[in-house]
Formats: C-alpha cells, sequence, structure tokens
C-alpha cells in the first residue's frame, strides 16, 4: 500500500469521532422538532372537548362564561392583537432610530454605553416589568396622560372611557418598553455589519448622513431590520406576566383604548390553576392552541417575507 | 488511576452523601396548603404563632378557592381552602371531609375623594344594578336617593371584581343572586362568571390595590383587607332594612343562626341572613382533608395545628376582625375527625 501522507490518512478513532459528532448533532435537532410536534398533537389532543362542542365559532364567539360553560376566544384573540399592534407601533420606530443614533451619530463611548443598557433592559423580568408597570406607570397614566389623551383626542372612541390607568393602551406601552431591546440590539448589530466601504462611497459622492443612512444604511439592513421587527412580535405575542398586570382582565371588546381587556396569555395566566370543569379546562387548552398556531404563522409569514425581499435585493446580509 | 474516573467517583461520593444527609435531616414534618385569599390574613398570622410556639412549618399559598379545591384534588398539598362549600356528594366522590374553619364578612370598598369610611350608604338594589352596569355614574339619583346628605362626584363608576376563581366571588355573587333576581338570571353565582363589566384583579389582594388605585372605582373584598388597605368601606342595607357597617358584631349577628349541626358535611351559607344587626354578605372559610390521609404522622400534626386555632386562636382572629367559630361547633368537627379521618388504618384523631 503506498504511503498515505498525514492529511490523508485517518485514524480508525478520528472517523468514529465524525460520525459521533454528525449522530449527536442529528439528534439533537430531531428532538426538537419532534417536542415541537408533540406540543402541538397535545394541545390538539387535550382541546377535543371544546373543539367538539363550539367547533370553529370558538374563534369568533365573544362569550366567556364560566358559570354556563359557554367560551369562545375572541375576546382573548382581539387583546392579544390589539395590545401587540400598539406595542409594534411604538417600539419598532422608536428602536430602529435609536438603533441609527448608536451605529451612526454617537460618538463611541456613548455607543458602547447606551448599547449596554439597551442590553440590560432586556434582561429584566417580565414580570418586574409588570410590578412597575402596575404601581408606577399605571398611576401615571392614570392622572396625567390619560385625562390629557381624553381632553384633545376624545372625539375619537379610541380614547373614551374612565381614565383607569390600567387597559390595553397601557398593557401596549410596557410591552413596547420590553421589546424595544430586542429589536434595538439586533438592528444595531445590522446596521454595523453595513461595509464602511459602501457608506464611505456615498460620503464620497457628497451625500448628507441623511441620505447614506436612509439610502445605504437602512436599505442594506432591511433584511435584518424586517427580522429584529419579528422577533420583537413574537415575544410581544406570547407575553404573560406584563400583560396580565396591566390589562385589566375583563373578557370584552371595547373601541376605547382606555379599557380593559384580555389577551390569551393574560386568560391563561390567570384561570387555568382554576378550571376545574372539563370544557373550562378544554377551552383554555384550545386558546393556547390558538396563540401556538398565531405564533407559527407569524414566523412562516415572517419567512415567505424574508425571502421575497432577499430575492428583490439581491444576496446581502 | 485515570483522571476522568477519578473525577466521576468523585461527583458521585458528594453527590451521594448529600443525598443521604438530605434524608436524614428530613425529619421535621411541614405542612402545606392553598386555596382562598378570603382567610389568608389569618392564616398566615396563625401559622407563624404556631410556629413560634412548636417549630411546625406551615406553608400556605392563596391562590383563590377555585385553585385549593383543585390542588387538594390534585393531591399536591395537605389541605386546602375554599370559601365555596362542597356539597357532600362531590365530597363523597373525592373523598374529601370539610369543616369550617373562620367566619368572615364581604364588604364593598369604593374609591371616592370626600367619602369615608362607613358614609356612603348602598341598597341590595343599588348593589345589583352597579355591577350589573345598569348604573354607571356616580351622581345617578338613585344613589342620590339613599344618601341624601352625601356630595356624589358626577364620575364614571369602575366596578373591579375578580379574575380568578374565588369564594369570595361565590359568597358576593350568591348574597347578589338571592337578592336580585335579574342578577340570578343574566349572570348567576359560582366562582368565577361572566361579569357585566369592570376590570378583574388577582386575589382579595389585586381587586384591593386596583380600587386604590382607580378613583371612582367599587370593589368587593374580604373584610380584613379593607382594614389592612385603609380602604373607604360602605354601609350595606340588610334583610331587617337597617343599613349595618361591617364589624365583628355584625358578622357575629350572621353567623349566630348559623345552624351547623344540621348542615350535611357542614355545607352551610350565610348570606342574607335575618336579624336586625345581621351584616348582609357573611361567609365562612372551609378547610378540606382527604379521609384517608397516608402518613400518620402528617396526619396528627395537621389535625393538631386545626385544633390549637380553635382553642387558641380566637384572639388572633377576632384582632383581624374574623369571627371564630364558637367551641361547640369546633367539638362537632373534631368529633368527625375522630369518626371519618383515618390513617395507616387507624383513626387520625386524637
Amino acid at each position: 500500500m503506498p504511503k498515505l501522507s498525514p492529511f490523508q490518512s485517518r485514524s480508525a478513532l478520528q472517523n468514529r469521532a465524525d460520525l459521533a459528532f454528525r449522530g449527536i448533532t442529528v439528534f439533537c435537532a430531531t428532538v426538537l422538532i419532534i417536542i415541537m410536534l408533540a406540543i402541538f398533537f397535545e394541545l390538539v389532543r387535550n382541546s377535543g372537548l371544546s373543539i367538539k362542542k363550539f367547533g370553529l365559532g370558538f374563534l369568533l364567539s365573544m362569550a366567556w362564561n364560566p358559570v354556563t360553560q359557554n367560551f369562545g376566544a375572541l375576546t382573548s384573540i382581539f387583546g392579544t392583537v390589539v395590545s401587540t399592534i400598539i406595542a409594534m407601533i411604538i417600539a419598532v420606530p422608536l428602536s430602529i432610530i435609536t438603533a441609527l443614533f448608536l451605529v451612526e451619530l454617537a460618538p463611541p463611548i456613548l455607543s458602547r454605553i447606551v448599547g449596554i443598557g439597551v442590553e440590560l433592559l432586556a434582561a429584566v423580568p417580565s414580570i418586574i416589568y409588570g410590578m412597575w408597570g402596575l404601581f408606577v406607570f399605571a398611576p401615571f397614566m392614570a392622572d396625567h396622560i390619560q385625562p390629557a389623551l381624553g381632553k384633545t383626542l376624545g372625539f375619537l372612541p379610541l380614547f373614551q372611557g374612565p381614565p383607569m390607568g390600567i387597559g390595553m393602551l397601557s398593557a401596549g406601552i410596557i410591552l413596547a418598553l420590553m421589546i424595544i431591546p430586542f429589536i434595538c440590539a439586533v438592528t444595531r448589530d445590522v446596521f454595523q455589519m453595513v461595509p464602511a466601504a459602501v457608506k464611505e462611497a456615498g460620503f464620497g459622492m457628497g451625500s448628507t448622513t441623511w441620505e447614506v443612512t436612509r439610502k445605504v444604511t437602512i436599505r442594506y439592513g432591511f433584511r435584518g431590520v424586517i427580522g429584529a421587527c419579528f422577533l420583537g412580535l413574537g415575544r410581544a405575542v406570547g407575553e404573560t406576566m406584563a400583560v396580565t398586570f396591566v390589562i385589566g382582565n375583563d373578557h370584552r371588546i371595547s373601541a376605547s383604548l382606555f379599557s380593559a381587556g384580555n389577551s390569551i396569555a393574560s386568560t391563561l395566566a390567570n384561570e387555568f390553576a382554576e378550571a376545574a370543569e372539563p370544557i373550562y379546562l378544554s377551552s383554555l387548552i384550545e386558546l393556547g392552541l390558538v396563540l401556538f398556531l398565531i405564533t407559527f404563522l407569524i414566523q412562516i409569514f415572517a419567512q415567505l417575507w424574508l425571502r421575497r425581499i432577499a430575492k428583490g435585493m439581491g444576496d446581502r446580509l | 488511576m485515570k483522571p476522568i474516573l477519578k473525577i466521576v467517583l468523585w461527583t458521585m461520593a458528594t453527590v451521594g452523601s448529600s443525598i443521604l444527609s438530605g434524608a436524614l435531616s428530613a425529619q421535621s414534618i411541614s405542612i402545606n396548603g392553598a386555596g382562598a385569599t378570603f382567610p389568608y390574613p389569618l392564616y398566615s398570622q396563625w401559622a407563624y404563632d404556631y410556629n413560634q410556639l412548636t417549630g411546625l412549618k406551615l406553608n400556605y399559598q392563596s391562590i383563590g378557592s377555585g385553585g385549593g379545591i383543585a390542588q387538594i384534588k390534585a393531591k399536591t398539598v395537605d389541605f386546602g381552602a375554599s370559601d365555596a362549600p362542597l356539597k357532600k356528594d362531590e365530597l363523597d366522590q373525592a373523598g374529601l371531609i370539610q369543616f369550617p374553619m373562620i367566619v368572615g364578612g364581604v364588604v364593598l370598598a369604593v374609591n371616592l375623594e370626600g367619602i369615608q369610611s362607613g358614609k356612603l350608604k348602598l341598597t341590595p338594589a343599588l348593589l345589583a344594578d352597579i355591577f350589573l352596569a345598569k348604573i354607571s355614574k356616580w351622581d345617578d339619583p338613585a344613589i342620590k336617593k339613599v344618601n341624601p346628605g352625601l356630595k356624589l362626584p358626577k364620575q364614571d363608576i369602575t366596578v373591579v371584581h375578580r379574575a380568578d376563581g374565588s369564594g369570595t366571588t361565590w359568597i358576593f355573587t350568591n348574597y347578589l343572586a338571592k337578592v336580585s333576581p335579574e342578577w340570578n338570571s343574566q349572570v348567576g353565582a359560582d366562582k368565577a362568571v361572566s361579569w357585566p363589566t369592570g376590570v378583574g384583579g388577582k386575589g382579595n389582594e389585586g381587586v384591593a390595590g386596583y380600587v386604590q388605585r382607580i378613583s371612582g372605582s367599587i370593589g368587593y373584598v374580604e373584610f380584613a383587607y379593607a382594614l389592612q388597605n385603609n380602604m373607604t368601606y360602605t354601609l350595606l342595607q340588610n334583610q331587617a332594612g337597617k343599613f349595618v357597617s361591617p364589624t365583628i358584631e355584625t358578622f357575629q349577628a350572621a353567623a349566630a343562626n348559623a345552624d351547623w349541626k344540621n348542615a350535611p358535611g357542614f355545607y352551610l351559607v350565610l348570606t342574607g341572613q335575618p336579624g336586625e344587626q345581621s351584616w348582609p354578605i357573611t361567609g365562612a372559610s372551609f378547610i378540606l382533608i382527604y379521609k384517608d390521609q397516608s402518613s400518620a404522622a402528617q396526619a396528627k400534626a395537621l389535625l393538631k395545628f386545626f385544633d390549637w386555632c380553635y382553642r387558641y386562636g380566637a384572639e388572633t382572629a377576632k384582632k383581624l376582625h374574623y369571627v371564630p367559630i364558637p367551641m361547640n361547633v369546633a367539638e362537632m368537627v373534631e368529633n368527625g375527625w375522630k369518626n371519618e379521618v383515618k390513617s395507616e388504618g387507624k383513626p387520625g384523631w386524637p
């Protein structure tokens, strides 16, 4: 046999190590998929009773009556959607602007300090946000912000009703505060990856800072920004404790942002421990299934949109 | 020895010895209970006093009566506490016994500027209409008629109720269903109902918190919470037509009519009791334990604690404005333990 070079000869142990490594990684990946499928099947199985009783009407029913055992998901879905929309409307512009400031305009030391501050915000447990929201933020809203909004924009049905401090608007704002660190951190990393050469080319042609930011930095990192937004969206949809403290826990759909409501997560947090009747329990689990599917659909939509952007803008970031 | 083998043996030795020492030191008994937030201030005080006396650790989680019933049925706790008593057949089906531990009152607390405790008068009809959202402003003529001398603001009424399954809700809706046929047909009485209006707080603590924070709000809480948080409570008109104040005397007057002897499984509801001095929304809070206790030592410790509460806990209860169960009823309860509670084949009491 010709003598093999050190690069060509591989001992049996090295071959086995390679196989083992591949086996372990494939196993871990498969386990994750199996767990996700298992969760889905368990949710479907345990909501069988309420699916049979209410059918598709469950998604459109506003009822939630533990006495007559008549349940519907619409109030909870509405609360989840509205509080998430409010959070995204506030958080996305703020995060992008903050990230741009940190990357483009701030001196390096300030950028690093503020950057660390933003990342620390992400580490605060959500129940602390909830408690802060209830004890500090809600009275502030009730005493100052909500009366002011009611006086100036009170003709809109969105801002009518007694200023309780807690409610849909407060829940949305607290959610925004929670997802800003996520969106901001990822967006900042995305903007930092824009090659300096491309930006300098823009400056070299005589563009202003704003023109370079808009037409080079943001366009270059657009896919990353969208990805960051969906990350924040996913967190906001499922956020439980912070929302439960300030949303008011009322199974109701109201046009006013000042009114109390309920999200899927807060309904589950409040009522799961005591739901003794089978239909009650099954309806709560079906709510959980609805939330699971909403999150899943958001992820699929995000992937499809990102892929479309990638095709349109070429293969960048 | 190869290094990896040394590490493995060393780990096994430390883990093994800690498990062993843990097992040897686990001789001390601790009792876990969960349930109603209604008696929580009292149970936590009793647990503390008993711990000072005997060293027994008692852990009580106030998760709501619904939670207490669910947890004792799931056998995750040694006793459950519920303001909503179970009916005898449900008790027999689950193998539980229940007995009353304390009697307390549910009061209405309001947050209105310029109105002090005991000044606002409410009739049963007014209360039902407020909670049915038929009366939505504090200066409504119906409220003004009952409170002629009071300056009521032109403010929206924000109703605060419970978001979780609650025995306090059970007592309160039981009362409303008794005094208002419209409430009975539209909403009903249960640990959790479909409230026509209002925001939901978690536990008595949550309702108290919301009422204190929201101006123009009204909520129902157990009396100890209203006192401990310096909340403004209202007067309520009882069945005899008199406006009574929530005090230990009015709670006792309502409880005086209780016929515990003829109540199977001690199932008794004390709302809307007759009597000039009776507080309309009184209720007893019950303890649920299994008839068949797996550990004799645990069962003995558990029942000794409850016996101590009956015999020596009355002063503490009265200080927190709960009505203690009279000794003759306590003796009926302990007779029940003797006959029904068994552990490891032998009677669990005495």
